[in-house]
């Protein structure tokens, strides 16, 4: 009972991190129509350029304190996405407005192979460290109901606050500000929208720069819990099934789906993969979203999709 | 003055349904396939074609699969490196398992099982389509890559994951030579090439441009999305899995699953889109310019007496491709092949504009 339970937390503690990644995608979806497969690169992209930022600054300014380069290094990478964001709007986004979504998927396809090259161009391509200060320990809880209690992971377990912390702000942000209103208003209809004077190109900028930010968190905490190298950009691959599992257009679906998914992945790694194999982890997710799919092809929380000839 | 078609009168059905209706096309064709067949092997080196026109020929095979489906069916996949390795795998195993049999049937033997797995995987594309599609087809990549890591079945019980495949024959030559492969890799790209040129502008073909220009249309004046839909899938995976039975066989000779990873998926896509989507000439473009982009950056840097290291030129090229990507997304959505055919256009009424 007692590995059961660690096995559901660890796996609800990586669906969080999952969910994480998803609602940058979510973000994108919502507020433009464009299916981002460039989150991933973004992530790596985030994280390689905290990773660097705070190894180079105290060597370029001649300090030592890791807060003020973890500090600086933050601040310099979230400059960093928005830049990516007002140059993807720029360069690729501005002139493919009005095309169809495949069109505009593959674009993304197009900006995560240059983000994966120009973030390890300019940031070195080895493995990297991020050190921000989340506990490592290990702790244990609950010792008088189990005997040896459950092991938990502190740094998982600050992860996830952070995360919900981010869904928090994000939805309110959403909700009660004047541009989360306009962001919303742009996701339901473009045309009218800017008939009633939102920039398009503006709201782009903006909502961009929401999902690197949010790719930056993920990054940071994927990157000082696993290292920063070219593999976590394939974490993005797990996000898709999350998002596709949660309906594109939902945030609450996004955590719900990651949620789904790290709980499935580590339960069936454990109970089932011994059965057939093992390593399921990797398309387990995907087999799950697609089995949904085919009973509700717009996913747990979705807008259903209405065709009009 | 050079691509004039005054004169050239059609009087028959025949003529007007011709595939090169124009003179002008038909002999530049005919020097082409000359070219192609009797003077480049006599010139090229081995290096020419082990590294160059192989890799180009079986890369355009699988990039004419994945334009049926993409290009002409609107059916959006990430999942052709996984019907690659099908057809490679089975084509590996045929070969393994049944002695003496011969190279076409081996070579069509994977494609079949392609086929078999490229309509399994069709299935969902009746009920989900565009952007959800895309992750089902990223499920078939998942799947089966890790299907010919574990399953030790597949790779006929090797220990360390690898097949390597035995010499090769047809008609009792044996094909050793690089000259020889070549030849065998361009005659089947040339009949593939002619038969989907045909399903394309056949009723069938139409049927898929239908589906992707608007589906729910399609329906509505009489054309089965079932039927249209899975049948896309078949020929393109069966095209796919030879291109992927020949990749394993005739190129590599021997690999591990990393050969049909999900980089490769990405890779042919790019090519149908920086070639053109929805053109058979497109897949050539394509495959052409992503096989020689990167002996480029090999090289040119050297001819400079720039000193790239592997790394850089590696990051290197992703950037172009990003970017290039994007460039052709917004000024040419139709790619190199409809650079192609605008030239052309423009050689019709040279010299004068008008």
């Amino acid at each position: 009972m007692a590995f059961f339970l660690e096995t559901l937390i660890g796996g609800l503690m990586t669906g969080m991190l999952y969910a994480l990644v998803a609602l940058g995608f979510v973000l994108i979806f919502k507020a433009s129509g464009v299916f981002n497969f460039a989150q991933g690169a973004m992530v790596l992209f985030a994280a390689l350029a905290m990773a660097r930022f705070s190894e180079w600054f105290p060597i370029w300014f001649g300090f030592d304190n890791l807060w003020l380069a973890n500090g600086l290094a933050l601040v310099a990478s979230m400059a960093c996405m928005v830049a990516v964001a007002w140059l993807v709007e720029r360069w690729a986004l501005r002139g493919l407005v009005n095309q169809p979504a495949i069109t505009l998927l593959m674009a993304t396809l197009g900006i995560s192979y240059f983000l994966d090259g120009a973030g390890q161009l300019l940031f070195g391509s080895a493995a990297y460290k991020i050190d921000v200060g989340l506990p490592k320990d290990p702790m244990f809880v609950l010792e008088g109901t189990f005997p040896g209690g459950l092991l938990l992971n502190k740094e998982d377990l600050v992860s996830a606050v952070i995360a919900a912390m981010l869904v928090g702000v994000l939805t309110l942000f959403f909700q009660k500000t004047r541009t989360g209103r306009a962001l919303r208003a742009v996701a339901d209809d473009h045309q009218a929208a800017q008939s009633v004077g939102i920039a398009l190109s503006r709201i782009w900028v903006i909502v961009w720069s929401v999902g690197g930010l949010v790719a930056l968190v993920a990054g940071i905490i994927w990157g000082s819990k696993l290292g920063v190298q070219f593999s976590i950009s394939l974490v993005a691959l797990k996000a898709f099934p999350v998002v596709i599992l949660g309906g594109l257009t939902s945030v609450p679906g996004a955590i719900v789906g990651g949620l789904i998914i790290g709980v499935g992945e580590k339960l069936s790694e454990i109970y089932l993969g011994p059965a057939i194999g093992g390593g399921i982890e990797n398309w387990f997710a995907y087999v799950l979203a697609l089995a949904l799919l085919l009973v509700r092809p717009q996913g747990l929380f979705g807008d259903k999709i209405i065709d009009r000839v | 003055m050079l691509y004039r078609e005054n004169g050239q009168f059609k009087t028959s059905y025949r003529a007007d349904l011709a595939m090169f209706p124009v003179a002008q096309d038909r002999w530049a064709m005919l020097v082409l396939a000359l070219v192609a067949f009797v003077v480049v092997p006599g010139v090229g080196s081995d290096y020419l074609f082990r590294a160059v026109l192989i890799p180009f020929l079986v890369l355009s095979l699988a990039a004419l699969g994945l334009n049926v489906l993409v290009g002409y069916c609107g059916q959006i996949s990430l999942g052709t490196g996984a019907f690659m390795a099908v057809g490679a795998y089975a084509a590996f195993n045929l070969q393994a398992r049944i002695e003496g049999l011969p190279l076409p049937l081996v070579l069509l033997g994977g494609g079949l099982a392609a086929t078999a797995c490229g309509v399994l995987f069709g299935l969902p594309s009746l009920r989900i389509r565009g952007l959800y599609l895309a992750v089902a087809t990223l499920a078939a990549q998942f799947f089966i890559d890790w299907f010919t890591n574990r399953v030790r079945w597949v790779t006929n019980d090797s220990s360390s994951g690898s097949v390597s495949v035995g010499a090769l024959q047809l008609f009792g030559i044996s094909l050793d030579a690089p000259v020889q492969r070549y030849l065998l890799c361009l005659s089947l790209v040339v009949l593939f090439a002619v038969l989907t040129r045909n399903l394309v502008r056949g009723a069938i073909g139409r049927e898929w441009m239908a589906m992707r220009d608007m589906d729910v249309a399609a329906a509505v004046i009489g054309i089965r999305p079932v039927h249209a839909k899975l049948t896309a899938f078949a020929v393109s995976s069966f095209i796919v899995g030879v291109a992927g039975a020949l990749w394993g066989f005739v190129h590599l000779g021997a690999w591990e699953p990393a050969a049909f990873g999900i980089d490769k998926s990405f890779q042919l896509l790019f090519m149908i889109i920086i070639g053109g989507l929805g053109s058979i000439a497109g897949a050539f473009f394509g495959a052409a310019f992503i096989v020689l982009l990167p002996l480029l950056l090999n090289h040119v840097p050297h001819w400079l007496g720039l000193p790239l290291s592997t790394a850089t030129a590696s990051h290197l090229e992703h950037m172009i491709f990003g970017a290039l990507i994007v460039f052709f997304l917004i000024v040419e959505p139709h790619g190199l092949a409809r650079l192609w055919s605008t030239a052309r256009q423009k050689l019709r009424l040279w010299p004068f504009p008008h």
